[in-house]
């Protein structure tokens, strides 16, 4: 059985411009110590959706209309605030982009570490400091004694997002959502960033919903990627099954955008013509049909559901979006 | 003679308090003897981390900062040094385009207003031409003459970008200073506008001092490159060259830091991963700045001999390159011994960095365009 399982997650919010559903019947599971990349451009609803499922979204504005986040038998989403809070932290984690906001500048890194330790284990603080030194030295801070006692803006961007990485890792998480755990950071950092995550996650069996618009970082980091494009998810594929064989045209479409550092050097880059439209007035059908190099009459008929293809390669289930999946993947896919 | 030349220019912060006469306070050397040269057509990307030195150095360029000491010459003028209102007359053809598409258009001017006021404030063409000019600055960037009284809210990110390079375009540049210009921008819409600077440079004949922090993008871009460390070029090549072998240690590990969009190449690779910080430009470590974090260095105790060579190899390789390095040779641990041999160039500082008194610059392979 999965450890966390997302059923039809559909939230809105009610705005001037009209209604928004940033998040459309999404529906995804996430199974113990692996890796979930969900990936996106600005909008497509990636962050809305970890928000939604930690009880983190204002409401109002943000309304969360249907859907059932199940984790060790509970629907997080029935729950009591207090009951959420007291999994928030402990069995669930997370780590925001910017360490700079998500760490409060007047605490020293003892008080805001420690504090998740009084709240979820009930330990002194003076017994909470030893735990609280080991956890940094453990995310590779030097001199973790000292470094308790310091604030915030005495630390760099990538020792910071080491700081949020152990805070949440305190307690021993079986979820951590990272929400672009790296965007912030240099790439000689995100390098160093990323190789910790991995290295704890063997360690610990955490398991992990990785959220960016990097497909580098996607591809080196995940299991398993969902596609998500204007609220819903529009693929949905082992990792190397996606990059290998896109099925969506979309997917497609942003693998061939991203520059990269092999190939023709002097070559245009394939760039996805518009964009992304707007979530208070969608166009009718599929999402992207306006974008789409490869529309059909079908993709106004209406919104493509999420089906599972027949890909004989692939290592787990492959499922897109679009009419056209099938056909598409089977032209890819060696006979 | 080159379109652009920049000659050993330094841009130098004082930070924190100051006594008497101001002085005391601390000098951040944001970018500390940066050289090259721009022909027309060409695109050199400027590449590092943050910090490093590479915006600042745009912005000394384009005369936003005073230099403070160094060179920068434009078609064989000397810009550094200029009053504001000498500056005005080469201002139209040294343009910027900058990062961030939401902060860099006023949000109260329309259109139409934002790409005629660089013509009004020049003089350029009667009110009814700089509208025709707006129109067709506005068609040349891909987007619809019929927008022109929009304002920019009623754009998107990528649409925004194109007014800004729309506006930089508008004087009728030689060259254009690019300051991550689609580093704010969404994966579809950065190739997108990186697409359009690639055709914009081919019908206009345009220089590109392209700035980023994302190998990828620049490789796209530019033909040669130019990798900063603070407030330093380590390592300047042609494009393959740079990507195919990368001579400094500090441009291998930023290459393979780079997350690749190919699961079986993410596994395959080897990553360098550089150990700690980049070091605060206000407290640079002694000798070459990357060498705490080098995983080449020369460590004590090791014979120097072996990396002499390599320096003396690093000075033939380089020929017609600027007179005075400023920065030892990557591996080369000075000795302390030696450092009565290495000379301080004149009006150099007080920080005790052991400058080499050599032809070549950090990069073997650093050549004359």
């Amino acid at each position: 059985m999965a450890l966390l399982d997302v059923r039809d997650l559909t939230v809105r919010f009610d705005t001037h411009h009209g209604t928004v559903r940033a998040v459309d019947h999404v529906s995804f599971t996430l199974e113990a110590g692996e890796t979930l990349g969900l990936v996106g451009e600005s909008g497509s609803g990636k962050s809305v959706t970890n928000l939604a499922l930690l009880g983190l979204l204002p409401q109002p504005p943000a309304v969360v209309e249907a859907g059932e986040v199940w984790f060790e038998g509970r629907d997080l989403l029935k729950l009591a605030p207090a009951e959420l809070r007291a999994l928030r932290g402990d069995a669930l984690s997370m780590i925001f982009q910017d360490p700079m906001t998500s760490l409060n500048p007047l605490l020293t890194l003892e008080r805001q570490l420690s504090e998740v330790l009084e709240t979820h284990r009930g330990v002194t603080r003076r017994a909470a400091r030893a735990k609280c030194a080991a956890a940094l030295g453990d995310v590779g801070i030097p001199e973790p004694e000292r470094r308790l006692d310091q604030y915030p803006h005495e630390l760099s961007g990538g020792m910071r997002q080491r700081v949020m990485i152990a805070m949440a890792l305190l307690c021993d998480p079986q979820v951590l959502i990272a929400d672009e755990p790296t965007t912030a950071l240099d790439v000689t950092i995100q390098a160093q960033i990323l190789e910790l995550m991995k290295d704890l996650q063997r360690r610990h069996g955490t398991a992990i919903v990785l959220i960016t618009h990097d497909l580098g970082v996607v591809a080196g980091m995940s299991d398993r990627v969902n596609v998500m494009y204007a609220g819903r998810i529009v693929e949905s594929a082992a990792a190397d099954d996606l990059f290998a064989r896109p099925a969506h045209p979309y997917t497609e479409g942003l693998l061939a955008s991203v520059p990269r550092l092999g190939g023709d050097a002097a070559a245009a880059l394939r760039s996805i013509p518009g964009t992304p439209p707007d979530l208070a007035s969608l166009p009718p059908g599929c999402a992207f049909a306006p974008r789409c190099p490869a529309r059909v009459d079908a993709c106004l008929a209406g919104v493509p559901l999420l089906v599972e293809l027949r890909d004989a390669a692939a290592r787990r289930p492959h499922h897109a979006a679009c009419v056209a999946a099938a056909e598409r993947l089977a032209a890819r896919s060696p006979a | 003679m080159s379109l652009l030349e920049v000659r050993d220019l330094a841009k130098h912060f004082t930070v924190g308090a100051r006594g008497f006469l101001g002085r005391g306070g601390a000098v951040l050397r944001a970018v500390d003897g940066v050289s090259f040269e721009l022909e027309r057509g060409r695109a050199l990307g400027l590449v590092g981390e943050s910090g490093c030195g590479k915006s600042t150095a745009a912005r000394t360029i384009v005369g936003l900062h005073r230099a403070t000491a160094g060179s920068v010459r434009l078609g064989g003028v000397e810009l550094t040094g200029l009053s504001r209102r000498e500056w005005q007359a080469h201002r139209g053809r040294l343009q910027m385009i900058f990062q961030d598409p939401y902060a860099s258009l006023d949000p109260r001017q329309t259109v139409a207003s934002i790409l005629t006021e660089p013509l009004a404030i020049h003089r350029r063409g009667k009110p009814r031409e700089r509208r025709l000019r707006a129109l067709a600055l506005l068609d040349a960037v891909g987007l619809n003459p019929r927008h022109i009284n929009r304002y920019p809210h009623e754009f998107s990110g990528g649409q925004r970008q194109r007014i800004g390079i729309a506006r930089a375009l508008a004087l009728e540049p030689e060259v254009l200073v690019c300051d991550e210009p689609v580093s704010a921008l969404d994966v579809s819409i950065q190739a997108q506008i990186v697409n359009l600077l690639a055709e914009l440079r081919e019908r206009f004949q345009l220089a590109y001092l392209f700035i980023a922090h994302d190998l990828a993008v620049v490789r796209h871009v530019c033909e040669e490159v130019a990798v900063m460390y603070l407030g330093r070029i380590v390592e300047r090549a042609p494009r393959d060259e740079l990507f195919e072998r990368p001579r400094h240690p500090y441009t291998q590990a930023l290459l393979s830091a780079v997350p690749l969009p190919d699961p079986a190449a993410e596994r395959a690779r080897r990553r360098i991963v550089l150990e700690g910080d980049v070091p605060s430009p206000l407290h640079p470590p002694p000798g070459c700045a990357f060498e705490p974090r080098c995983p080449a260095r020369a460590r004590p105790g090791r014979p120097l001999r072996a990396r002499r060579r390599r320096s003396s190899r690093a000075r033939r390789g380089a020929r017609g390159l600027p007179r005075r390095a400023r920065s030892a040779p990557w591996g080369l641990r000075v000795n302390p011994e030696r450092r009565a041999t290495y000379a301080r160039p004149r009006g150099a500082s007080s920080r005790g960095l052991p400058h080499v008194r050599m032809r070549a610059r950090s990069s073997p392979h650093l050549r004359e365009s």
